[in-house]
């Protein structure tokens, strides 16, 4: 007993080691891939904005590039953020209840359900979007019942508005939602609702006080990971949308690729990242879901 | 931790929460040092993420050119732009294979340009630090091929080893300012940007200025992402010359082209895809390029090319040999070799956009007679009349248009 009790104190000494040796691989993908291309990023974003490609890019701590991308994009910037908000949002009205069918309704049926959730990401991301144009097309199965239904008007449409962008939006992130709702809805002991409705809880007291509080994680893990890449998003504005919904994602790679103006583009993305994280910090304490942090 | 920590410990209730504040000031001023330490860690690397200018020489920049103990050639090109057997057809010998076949070069042969800015700026860091890129020749639209000409970063062609370019380059592309005499350029194919409708949808629409104006069109046009096709044609609607004009002349153009997307007329800015909403019916109608509209005739004869009445906008996309490039004698062979009138028209019977080279008109009579009084083809002196080029802008000129155009794109 006190032999296996007292270890040498190298061992200990290699064994405290150990944590860090398995750590470093990790830490050093971060270091190269990550923190590495993130101050390329802020640098990029404090670049003399008189630079260019012909004369080179020099560091110049140009704070007031973020004042000028602000001022000229911030019509996109604030678009995307509403899109993004939208979809998230129908996002989690239609997810939760797919979810929470699957999970306490779907009795044998609960597998395939799952794997149907799954396998839109069988096909492409792009080849999804653009089935939404053919779907939501001028001379479309829907839009032609809509109209024979006198709900749109005879020159009316679906395709190139903001309709569009967020239908396509909430489709291609509702998964996201589903995943993490179903993975804590399923974790739900029944009992609690029953113990609920013996306690003379009507069954809509019963979801608010018991269910719903009890899903939270998942809420709060599916609106981030829907709203986050939404954001960012610029395929559905793109192909889905019109003149008067492009977002900033597409901003900044048009003035990366088109105009060459990497120091407007940088404080853009900067901009971009710093407004998200805030937004998922205030939430996140807000929500108060302490295992997500 | 909490037992390192200096003044009154653990013990009493009281002692228990005055030990608090220790420990959180502590934690504030972690926090506050680590926040100072990436400062000053940033101040120190931040400069070293500057870039070099990316101007090159090109009589510097180059590499030895072993064309002649290693017979091969690399090509990029854009797609469904070269001749290709149709499936079963073993009788059709293609352009490339009877040159491979005559010159005993090999040629690896891709279709990975997409894009002109896409491509730019897939090589733009090789190419700016002196690097090769792996390929003998690419072909970019003139915008592009003046800008990376401008940048020192193509190779010139010998003249002496061209001479069916130099004889047989058809007369409206000679001379132009970016590379008036062809000395590191030759244009692959030319096309013609106008209008194209859906006839069964609209009656005809003759001019950018109706396809702007007209109430029935509007929300049912695109127009093209390519800001220099676009810009061209609204220079020419609101009385500026796209070959040379000054400030004022653009910002009339973008305010005209901002005030006519606020009021709804146009549905989207678009590439390619144009061509699936207009045989779709999604639009009625937009601008277009020739060669795109030749091919959808083939499914659907409603759709129809116009030349607008504010002119004809021809480019070109070039053949362009890259610095440190290896194998510059072989991609000399196949410009040589691509400039022969019989074999330029083998390749406009298949490709369909119009035919940079003189004398080829007479050997299509040989092939496909249907196509030779097809002035998207063989346009005429007469039809290249009114033809218009956009002028070369410098760096700044760019990023100020191309900021513009981007916001009055993004609404």
């Amino acid at each position: 007993m006190t032999e296996v009790a007292t270890q040498p104190p190298e061992a200990r000494e290699r064994r405290k080691l150990t944590g860090y040796w398995l750590l470093l691989p990790g830490a050093l993908w971060l270091l190269l891939f990550f923190l590495v291309p993130f101050y390329s990023l802020i640098a990029t974003s404090l670049y003399d904005p008189e630079g260019s490609i012909l004369t080179g890019y020099d560091m110049t701590w140009a704070f007031g590039n973020y004042v000028t991308a602000l001022q000229d994009y911030w019509p996109p910037l604030f678009r995307a953020l509403w899109y993004g908000a939208v979809a998230t949002l129908l996002c989690l009205v239609l997810g939760y209840v797919l979810a929470y069918a699957i999970a306490f309704k779907a009795g044998r049926w609960k597998n395939l359900m799952l794997v149907l959730v799954i396998a839109p990401f069988f096909t492409s991301f792009l080849v999804r979007t653009l089935s939404w144009k053919l779907l939501l097309g001028d001379e479309g199965l829907i839009v032609d019942t809509l109209q024979f239904l006198n709900i749109l008007g005879d020159d009316g449409r679906l395709l190139a508005t903001p309709f569009a962008v967020i239908a396509g939006l909430t489709y291609n992130f509702l998964p996201f939602m589903v995943l993490p709702l179903f993975a804590s809805l399923d974790k739900i002991d029944p009992r609690l609702v029953e113990a609920s409705r013996d306690l003379y809880a009507r069954p809509i007291v019963g979801f608010f006080k018991v269910t719903w509080p009890l899903s939270l994680p998942g809420v709060v893990s599916g609106t981030l990971l829907c709203f986050i890449p939404a954001v960012g998003d610029y395929i559905n504005a793109q192909l889905l949308g019109n003149t008067q919904t492009r977002v900033i994602g597409a901003v900044i790679q048009s003035l990366f690729t088109d105009a060459n103006d990497f120091a407007i583009a940088g404080a853009l993305s900067m901009i971009l990242m710093i407004m998200i994280l805030a937004m998922v910090l205030l939430y996140v304490r807000r929500a108060g879901t302490e295992d997500l942090l | 931790m909490a037992g390192e920590s200096p003044g009154p410990t653990a013990g009493s209730g009281a002692g228990r929460t005055t030990s608090r504040a220790p420990g959180a000031s502590r934690r504030t001023f972690l926090k506050g040092a680590g926040i100072g330490a990436f400062a000053l860690g940033s101040a120190a690397v931040l400069p070293l993420f500057g870039s070099a200018s990316a101007v090159q020489d090109p009589a510097t920049c180059r590499a030895t050119d072993v064309s002649q103990r290693d017979k091969r050639l690399v090509v990029s090109n854009w797609p469904a732009y070269i001749d290709v057997a149709e499936a079963g057809d073993d009788q059709y010998v293609t352009t490339l294979q009877e040159f491979e076949e005559r010159t005993g070069i090999s040629v690896s042969y891709t279709d990975d340009v997409n894009d002109n800015a896409e491509f730019f700026a897939r090589v733009r860091n090789q190419l700016g630090a002196c690097e090769p890129i792996d390929r003998d020749m690419m072909m970019l639209t003139d915008w592009m091929a003046a800008r990376m000409i401008g940048l020192g970063w193509v190779q010139p062609i010998s003249a002496e080893r061209v001479p069916n370019l130099h004889a047989n380059l058809i007369e409206p592309l000679r001379g132009r300012q970016w590379d008036p005499d062809r000395e590191f350029s030759a244009p692959w194919q030319s096309g013609l940007t106008g209008i194209a409708y859906n006839a069964s949808l609209t009656d005809e629409v003759g001019s950018f200025e109706a396809l702007m104006t007209r109430d029935d069109l509007r929300g049912r046009i695109t127009l093209l992402s390519e800001m220099r096709d676009t810009m061209a044609f609204m220079l020419k609607v609101t009385g500026g010359d796209p070959d040379d004009f000054t400030d004022d002349d653009w910002y009339n153009a973008i305010d005209y082209l901002r005030g006519r997307v606020r009021a709804g007329q146009v549905r989207a800015f678009t590439g390619n895809e144009y061509i699936q909403d207009l045989t779709a019916g999604n639009i009625v109608a937009c601008e277009a390029w020739s060669g795109d509209v030749i091919q959808a005739q083939f499914d659907n004869p409603d759709i129809k090319f116009v030349v607008p009445e504010e002119g004809l906008n021809l480019w070109s996309d070039n053949m362009l040999v890259p610095n440190k490039a290896t194998h510059l004698e072989n991609a000399e062979a196949w410009i040589d070799y691509y400039y022969e009138p019989a074999v330029a028209a083998k390749l406009a019977a298949w490709v369909n956009y119009i035919c940079p080279v003189e004398g080829a008109r007479e050997e299509m009579e040989k092939i496909d007679p249907d196509l030779v009084d097809n002035f998207l083809i063989f346009p005429s002196e007469d039809d290249l009349a009114d033809t218009f080029d956009f002028m070369a802008l410098d760096e700044a000129q760019n990023r100020q248009y191309e900021g513009d155009w981007s916001d009055v794109t993004s609404g």
